[in-house]
């Protein structure tokens, strides 16, 4: 199988590229943060990486290295980053008034293909994440497939890390390729992660459940807020249904803290490692055994 | 200052062990001796801090490393020891213990505690394994008590035995600075849950560091050779009589064009370096009677197998400095780092490796391992100031792991007697030891003579090559230390910014979502 020239040059909005991660999967991975998030989580660590630049020009005057231009590209603005002049003291993504970032670059699958090439004796594989990874399904599909069908990469494996709020549409055309996912699961009862997230949460159980039943669900998340998330109050509903996800689900317990986050989040109260060991032994004591905890406390 | 003020500032040092105090009475006693005979330009260079003589005195009576045979030893037992070939696993440990205290090196600790997981093997046979583990472990506490010394350095792998698993288990829990400890590896020898095992090592406890078996065993012959100190590769049975280092930085200061560099600064500086490296390898094997001693006539030591090391350091400054010579107008000055970013840097860099190798495979010495010295990447001093060590990236500028290595890899060829590049790697690779394993694997395969790692949070981190607590830097401005390397890294923390050293994949404040 080889890629058509359309899918080679499938292009992604892309906040960040990471060489080399130990906390996005299994061993050691090149990680794609993409750039455009559908949720609005309160409790965001990451805000800029939501919205998707309008080229509104409003960080341009504001660079202190004048890194930043207004260009016109075919009757199109678009915001130049100067990555060398850059000091990436963050000021353009705090005047940003739509939660995006001037400093995103475009990859073609072509490109990520040929960075992996050049560092796959030191990676076991990639991790697509975000914002929202899924919301440029096209271009991953592309990818992964890519990976797949060269030779060179194919002992790569190929993660999704995700808000869960895929359609189960989009996860069969993805499944092929993929394998395996992060999941975060934000609050259990639908009001409070309405309340964090800004959306319901039906999507993230079925695609929870889906890829379960595929033994492609590689980690549920949890972000523990004291006082805001409900994973203490139905702690046995929980337990129950991390349960049913079976031993090969590894439950990841992940502490909230300030870093990134803005505004209301701010007056929440961060998660000590005391609180973290709290979850973790209600959790045990239910039977929930495969639990990750966090190796550090922000 | 005189003398005689100095010994009293010695004597009368609150900090000080008895011990401690007469090692410094005995090197400010060698100080005050005549330098051997150098010639004025050598005098000049070394006033200017271009060529360095590490310290290691003015007439030297012991070669700066020395790598015994234990294995010889244990089998033929010691006439000027009075020991008998040991018989079981006690008599073999008792026997090495007493050995350790007659091996000289430039600290007066041996820095080479042998292969011992192939030397002890043939004792072991039949033996309980928890009954190896109690013994191996009062051996590992006695080593770290009594030669209390990070430059001390023990050998294991590349083969898959008892002994080294024991050893890696005991130093993963006892997490003690010494002995340093060095893991061989060899893909054609070593089985990948070996390597991983000594790679979770190294997320507990930033030891051991990983050889490349093959690479090394290559450039040596058959009696073999072993990892000592700071990452030095040298002849077993055999050693380094001196080490002298230049600093490139300074060379490159001398250049008035990269062309001037390599034409003539460079070959002037290194011939320079080898009167120095011959005039005090000639003290030693003439004037000293070192080479009297019972480790030769014992066959331990072979005096033929002892070669200068011919160090260097500043690399990175030398090709940021070589590379504003030919700027012309239009060229901005660069806001990020050069060296181990940019690829024309980077090849600059390794044109100065090869030019290197050139000069020291070419270039005679009186007493050489095949009549040449051998060249080494030094990994620093604690008194280095704005120079970088050996060839690595400055502290603070180092890309991530992997771009890290990728840039350093090519000059691991040329550096026989060995070379180091420290990755700091952030805490968070401890609960996935597997990244660690495919980053040192693929650092091997690319050509990585050795592998190093520090983990951003652990007590232990390795500073210019040995290893220290983190904690004992802070308490030994209050109480000294029972160690003797933690002044040094008191000191090299003040002055070349250690703690600072970057600790990537999340302390870099622009990632976003790496902890969600």
């Amino acid at each position: 199988m080889s890629l058509n020239k359309p899918a080679i040059n499938k292009q992604a909005i892309v906040s960040q590229l990471l060489p080399f991660s130990c906390v996005d999967g299994p061993g050691s991975r090149l990680v794609l943060f993409l750039q455009g998030c559908n949720y609005q989580c309160k409790n965001c660590h990451n805000p800029h990486t939501i919205g998707l630049c309008d080229a509104c020009g409003d960080c341009v005057a504001t660079c202190p290295e004048n890194a930043l231009t207004l260009i016109n590209l075919n009757n199109k603005h678009h915001i130049q980053w100067d990555s060398e002049r850059c000091s990436q003291c963050d000021t353009c993504i705090a005047v940003c008034p739509k939660q995006a970032s001037p400093k995103v670059s475009r990859y073609t699958v072509e490109e990520i293909l040929t960075i992996l090439h050049s560092q796959r004796h030191f990676i076991n594989g990639i991790t697509v994440s975000g914002g929202e990874a899924s919301l440029q399904l096209p271009f991953i599909l592309a990818l992964f497939k890519g990976i797949k069908a060269t030779e060179s990469l194919s002992h790569l494996t190929c993660m999704l890390d995700t808000n869960g709020s895929l359609s189960l549409t989009g996860w069969h055309k993805l499944l092929p390729f993929l394998d395996g996912a992060m999941v975060d699961l934000k609050a259990w009862q639908q009001d409070t992660h309405r309340y964090i997230t800004g959306r319901d949460n039906h999507a993230v159980f079925k695609s929870i459940q889906l890829l379960a039943q595929q033994q492609k669900m590689y980690e549920v998340r949890l972000l523990h807020i004291p006082s805001i998330t409900d994973y203490e109050d139905e702690i046995d509903a929980l337990a129950t249904y991390l349960l049913l996800l079976g031993p090969d689900t590894r439950v990841k317990l992940n502490a909230f803290h300030h870093h990134g986050v803005v505004d209301d989040a701010l007056n929440w109260p961060s998660c000590k490692q005391a609180d973290i060991e709290r979850l973790a032994a209600t959790l045990a004591k239910r039977g929930v055994t495969n639990l990750v905890l966090p190796s550090i406390y922000l | 200052m005189l003398l005689q003020d100095k010994l009293v500032q010695i004597v009368t040092n609150p900090q000080l062990s008895p011990k401690q105090k007469s090692n410094y009475l005995a090197l400010e006693a060698e100080a005050s001796l005549p330098y051997m005979p150098i010639s004025t330009e050598v005098k000049a260079a070394m006033n200017d801090g271009i060529i360095c003589d590490m310290f290691e005195g003015h007439a030297p009576f012991k070669p700066r490393y020395v790598l015994p045979d234990y294995a010889r030893y244990l089998k033929q037992g010691s006439e000027y020891l009075e020991l008998s070939p040991a018989q079981d696993l006690d008599e073999a440990i008792n026997a090495l213990t007493i050995l350790y205290h007659h091996v000289p090196s430039v600290t007066n600790i041996p820095v080479y505690l042998g292969q011992l997981d192939e030397i002890l093997m043939p004792f072991t046979e039949g033996m309980d394994a928890e009954v190896l583990y109690r013994k191996l472990k009062l051996f590992w506490i006695m080593l770290d008590r009594t030669l209390p010394d990070a430059f001390m350095h023990v050998n294991i792998g590349p083969t898959d035995n008892i002994v080294c698993r024991t050893l890696l288990r005991i130093d993963a829990e006892l997490k003690q600075v010494a002995p340093n400890l060095t893991f061989m590896y060899d893909p054609a020898v070593t089985p990948d849950d070996l390597l991983l095992l000594a790679t979770t090592n190294i997320c507990h406890c930033s030891k051991p560091h990983i050889a490349n078996y093959p690479l090394h065993a290559s450039a040596f012959d058959e009696r073999g050779f072993g990892i000592v100190s700071c990452y030095n590769a040298l002849p077993l049975a055999g050693g380094a009589n001196t080490l002298v280092r230049l600093n490139l930085k300074e060379v490159a200061l001398k250049a008035n064009s990269i062309n001037d560099f390599f034409d003539t600064v460079l070959p002037n500086y290194c011939s320079l370096t080898f009167e120095l490296i011959d005039a005090r390898s000639a003290f030693l094997h003439h004037e000293s009677h070192f080479f009297d001693s019972f480790l030769v006539k014992e066959q331990l030591i072979d005096e033929s197998r002892f070669a200068p090391m011919f160090g260097i350091y500043g690399m990175a400054e030398a090709v940021n400095i070589l590379q504003t010579l030919t700027a012309s107008g239009e060229v901005t000055p660069a806001i990020h780092a050069r060296y181990g970013h940019e690829m024309d840097a980077n090849q600059l860099g390794y044109r100065i490796s090869a030019a290197l190798d050139a000069i020291v495979k070419s270039t005679p010495v009186a007493h050489g391992f095949h009549g040449r010295a051998l060249l080494h990447s030094q990994g620093g001093i604690s008194l280095d100031k704005n120079v970088t060590p050996g060839v690595r990236i400055p502290y603070g500028t180092e890309p991530n792991p992997i771009a890290h290595i990728q840039a350093l890899a090519q000059h691991h060829q040329y550096y026989t007697a060995g070379i180091s590049d420290i990755l700091t790697i952030d805490e968070t690779v401890k609960s996935n030891p597997q990244a660690m394993f495919q980053l040192c694997k693929a650092a091997l395969e690319l050509g990585f003579r050795e592998f190093t790692a520090n983990v951003a949070s652990n007590d232990l981190m390795r500073v210019t090559g040995y290893m220290v607590k983190r904690s004992d830097i802070e308490a030994f401005k209050q109480c000294g230390s029972r160690l003797n390397t933690t002044g040094l890294a008191a000191e090299a923390a003040v002055n070349t910014g250690i703690l600072q050293r970057q600790a990537r994949v999340i302390a870099h404040e622009h990632s976003p979502c790496v902890v969600k």
